[in-house]
C-alpha cells in the first residue's frame, strides 16, 4: 500500500512526534518502531486473516465480510475496525494520515497516529496529498484523493438496514436476494412526510449497482466524493466484526427517487476563516449569546487554504490563534 | 465561553497523569500490591478472568489494580492483552466430574453420592455490616475443615439420565466454536452460544436469566447442581501424543434441571441449562445455565416469545467489552454529523413554515 509521495500539499509537522522522531524533506514525522510490539501492533496471523477477508471485500464491491475482529487496545466504537485494517495494510514506507471529524488535531485521531506512530514507526503527516494511508472517522478529504491512496473508514454499525430490520439472519438474506424494498419504502416515506429524505450523515449509497452499503457517518456532502474514486476505500467496523470495501473506479451512488435527487446539504455559507464555499463546515459557538464562526470541517484544507493566501469574512479568529 | 478543542496531545498527556494520580489516591495511605488483591478481592479477580476470557490470577489482579477496582474496565485490559498471546493449542475438555469439590450444592435431592457441601458461601450469612473489618488486624480463626478425604461426586445430571428421565446431551464428535478465532453469526450452535454467554457480562447474564425466572420465557428450573472446585487442565501436545497435565483452575459449573412436555418424537423428560465460569462466580454460572437453555428453545420446538430465547438479542449484547465501548464513544466528537442534523432540522422546520403560512391565507377564506 506503499507509494510515492507528492508534495504538492503545504506541509504542517505532525502534533504526534516522539522524543526520536525526525522530520523528513517531504515533512511526514517519522520514529523508530517500538520493539515491544510487532509491526503495527497485530500479530502476522491476525494481518494474514484480515487481508484475506480484505481481498474478498475488494473482490465483491460493498458485501460486508464477516472476520474474526480482535480486541485492541482502544475501546469499541473508537475505530478499533478502521485500527485493523490500517494495521494489516500499512508497510514501513507508508505515510499515514489519521482524521476524526476531518480534523488531524480532535484527540481521538492524535491517540491513533499516536498509536501506529510507536508501533510501526511509519510517517505521520496531517498532509491529505502525502498521505498513502488515511484511516478517517465521520468525514472524507476536501482534497481529491488520488490513485495509489487508501482511504480506511472507521465503521460504527455497517449494516445499512440495520435500522430498519434490527435481525442480522434477515438482513444478510435481503442482501443476498438485493431485497431493498424496505429502504426505498424508508425513502419514499421520508419524502411524503416531510418533503425530502431526513437522512443527514450515513447516508446509504448503492455501491457497484449491486450493494446498498452504509458509507458509515460521513455527512451525505461526502457521498459523492466515493463515487469512481480513484482511491480504495476500505471499510472496518470492529466490534460489528465486519470488513468491506469500494475497490477504485467503482459506482458509488447514494440513494434517491429520479423526482427528488440526492442533494449533498451543507451549510449554506462559506468557511469563516479561509473562504471556501465548497467545503463542508462545523458550526462553532463563539460566545454566551449564541455568536457563531462556520469553519471548514478538514483542518488540513482550511490551513493550506490560508497558507495559499485565502482568508475568510472572520479570518485572524481566536480560534486560528489556537492552533 | 469557548473553548477550543485543540490541543489533543497535550490533553491526552495530562489526562493519563490525572489518572494514575486519581488511581493512586491519598499517598498517606500504603498503595495496594496486587497479591493483595488476588488474595483479598477474589471475587473481584474471578469476575474479571471470567469477562476477559483469560485465566491468570496476578494479571487479573494487576488489571484490577490498573481500573482502580472498575471491573469491566479491568476485563477489558486483560482481553486486549490476551489477544496479542500466542495460540499453542487447544486444551482438551476438563472433567467436571472429577472436580475436587470445595462447594456443591444440589436443591432437587436431600443427599446425594459425593454429600452436599456448602463450603464458603455468603448464601447463610446475616448480611450486616461487620464494623469490626473496620479495624486491621484482626486474627481470622482457622475454618473447620474436614480431614476425610474427598469423595468423587458423581454429577446430578448423571444420575438422572441413567433413568432415561435427562435428555442426554450427546456429543457429536464437532469441533467447538471458538469465537475469538471466528466471528459470532446466526444461528449460532450450543458451543458458540455456550462461550459467548461464558465471556458475557454477568449483570447482563443474570438479568437475562432473571428475566426467564419472571414469565418471560420461563423454564421451570431446578438447581440439578452447583459446584466448585478445581479441575486439571491437560493438553495433547502433537508431537507427543498423550496428553500432559499443564496446571488446576478453579471453576464453578451449574446444571440446571428444567422441564420438557416431550414431543411428538420425545418423551417428556427433563433437560439440562449448564453454566460454567472461572473462578468462583454462582451467580454468573447460575445466570448462564437459565440464558442456556432459555437459548435451546428452537432445538426443542419450544415457541420463541421471550427475549431471553432470542439468541440474536441475546449473544449479540453479553460482550461488555462491546457494550461498554460502543455506549461510551458517545463521548467522542459527533459534531460533523450532528452538523449535519442541524442543517437537516433547520431546513424541515423552515420548510414546515412555510408550508403553513401558505396554508393560513386558505383556512381564513
Amino acid at each position: 500500500m506503499s507509494g510515492a509521495t507528492t508534495a504538492s500539499g503545504a506541509t504542517t509537522a505532525s502534533g504526534a512526534t516522539t522524543a526520536s522522531g525526525a522530520t523528513t524533506a517531504s515533512g511526514a514525522t517519522t520514529a523508530a518502531p517500538d520493539a515491544a510490539y510487532n509491526f503495527a501492533y497485530l500479530d502476522e496471523q491476525t494481518k494474514r486473516m484480515l487481508r484475506r477477508a480484505l481481498l474478498k471485500a475488494v473482490a465483491i464491491p460493498g458485501y460486508q465480510v464477516p472476520f474474526a475482529s480482535r480486541e485492541m487496545p482502544l475501546a469499541y466504537g473508537w475505530g478499533t475496525g478502521g485500527m485493523q485494517v490500517t494495521a494489516a495494510i500499512l508497510g514501513s514506507a507508508d505515510v499515514l494520515k489519521v482524521i476524526d471529524q476531518g480534523a488531524d488535531d480532535t484527540t481521538n485521531a492524535v491517540s491513533i497516529r499516536a498509536f501506529f506512530a510507536r508501533t510501526a514507526g511509519v510517517a505521520t503527516t496531517e498532509s491529505t496529498a502525502q498521505a498513502t494511508v488515511i484511516q478517517t472517522r465521520h468525514r472524507i478529504p476536501e482534497f481529491p484523493l488520488r490513485e495509489g491512496q487508501t482511504i480506511v473508514y472507521q465503521v460504527p454499525q455497517p449494516e445499512p438496514l440495520r435500522k430498519l430490520e434490527p435481525r442480522e439472519t434477515e438482513t444478510r438474506r435481503m442482501h443476498a436476494m438485493a431485497d431493498y424494498g424496505v429502504m426505498h419504502v424508508k425513502l419514499y416515506e421520508d419524502i411524503a412526510r416531510h418533503g425530502r429524505v431526513t437522512l443527514a450523515y450515513d447516508y446509504p449509497v448503492l455501491v457497484n449497482r449491486r450493494h446498498v452499503m452504509a458509507p458509515s457517518p460521513i455527512p451525505a456532502f461526502d457521498n459523492p466524493k466515493m463515487h469512481f474514486s480513484p482511491a480504495l476505500q476500505l471499510f472496518g467496523a470492529g466490534r460489528e466484526k465486519r470488513l468491506y470495501a469500494v475497490p477504485p473506479f467503482t459506482s458509488v451512488e447514494s440513494l434517491a427517487f429520479e423526482d427528488h435527487p440526492f442533494h449533498p446539504w451543507k451549510a449554506d455559507c462559506a468557511c469563516d476563516l479561509c473562504g471556501a464555499t465548497d467545503s463542508y463546515l462545523d458550526e462553532v459557538i463563539i460566545d454566551d449569546s449564541g455568536g457563531k464562526l462556520f469553519v471548514c470541517s478538514d483542518t488540513d484544507h482550511c490551513a493550506t487554504r490560508r497558507a495559499e493566501g485565502h482568508r475568510g469574512a472572520k479570518a485572524g479568529h481566536a480560534l486560528t490563534a489556537a492552533e | 465561553m469557548y473553548v477550543a478543542v485543540k490541543g489533543g496531545a497535550r490533553a491526552i498527556a495530562a489526562s493519563h497523569a490525572c489518572l494514575a494520580e486519581d488511581r493512586r489516591g491519598d499517598p498517606a495511605l500504603p498503595e495496594l500490591s496486587v497479591a493483595q488483591i488476588s488474595e483479598q478481592l477474589r471475587f473481584a479477580v474471578d469476575r474479571v478472568m471470567a469477562e476477559g476470557g483469560l485465566y491468570d490470577r496476578e494479571l487479573a489482579a494487576l488489571a484490577v489494580k490498573q481500573a482502580a477496582g472498575d471491573l469491566v474496565e479491568a476485563a477489558f485490559l486483560l482481553r486486549a492483552y490476551r489477544t496479542t498471546l500466542p495460540r499453542f493449542g487447544y486444551s482438551l475438555p476438563v472433567d467436571t466430574g472429577a472436580m475436587l469439590v470445595q462447594r456443591r450444592v444440589s436443591a432437587t435431592y436431600k443427599d446425594i453420592p459425593g454429600g452436599q457441601m456448602l463450603g464458603s458461601t455468603f448464601d447463610y450469612t446475616h448480611r450486616l455490616l461487620d464494623f469490626a473489618l473496620l479495624a486491621e488486624g484482626g486474627e481470622v480463626p482457622a475454618a473447620p475443615r474436614d480431614k476425610v478425604p474427598i469423595e468423587p461426586a458423581p454429577r446430578v445430571t448423571e444420575l438422572l439420565a441413567r433413568e432415561d428421565l435427562m435428555a442426554r446431551d450427546p456429543d457429536d464428535g464437532t469441533d467447538p466454536t471458538d469465537l475469538t478465532r471466528t466471528p459470532l453469526t446466526y444461528p449460532a450452535d450450543r458451543s458458540a452460544r455456550l462461550q459467548n454467554l461464558a465471556r458475557g457480562d454477568e449483570g447482563f447474564v443474570l438479568a437475562m436469566g432473571y428475566s426467564t425466572q419472571r414469565g418471560y420465557g420461563g423454564t421451570h428450573p431446578f438447581v440439578g447442581e452447583v459446584r466448585f472446585g478445581s479441575v486439571t487442565v491437560e493438553l495433547c501436545p502433537e508431537e507427543l501424543g498423550f496428553p500432559i497435565e499443564i496446571g488446576d483452575i478453579l471453576l464453578t459449573e451449574c446444571q440446571m434441571v428444567n422441564q420438557f412436555g416431550g414431543s411428538r418424537t420425545e418423551p417428556p423428560q427433563f433437560t439440562r441449562g449448564y453454566g460454567l465460569a472461572f473462578g468462583h462466580s454462582e451467580r454468573k454460572a447460575m445466570g448462564m445455565a437459565l440464558c442456556d437453555r432459555a437459548l435451546r428453545a428452537r432445538e426443542f420446538g419450544e415457541d420463541i416469545t421471550a427475549p431471553a430465547q432470542d439468541e440474536e438479542f441475546v449473544l449479540s449484547h453479553t460482550d461488555n467489552v462491546e457494550s461498554s465501548g460502543f455506549v461510551q464513544h458517545l463521548k467522542l466528537p459527533h459534531y460533523v454529523d450532528f452538523q449535519s442534523e442541524l442543517e437537516l432540522i433547520r431546513a424541515l422546520r423552515r420548510e414546515a413554515e412555510a408550508r403553513s403560512a401558505a396554508a393560513l391565507p386558505e383556512a381564513a377564506e
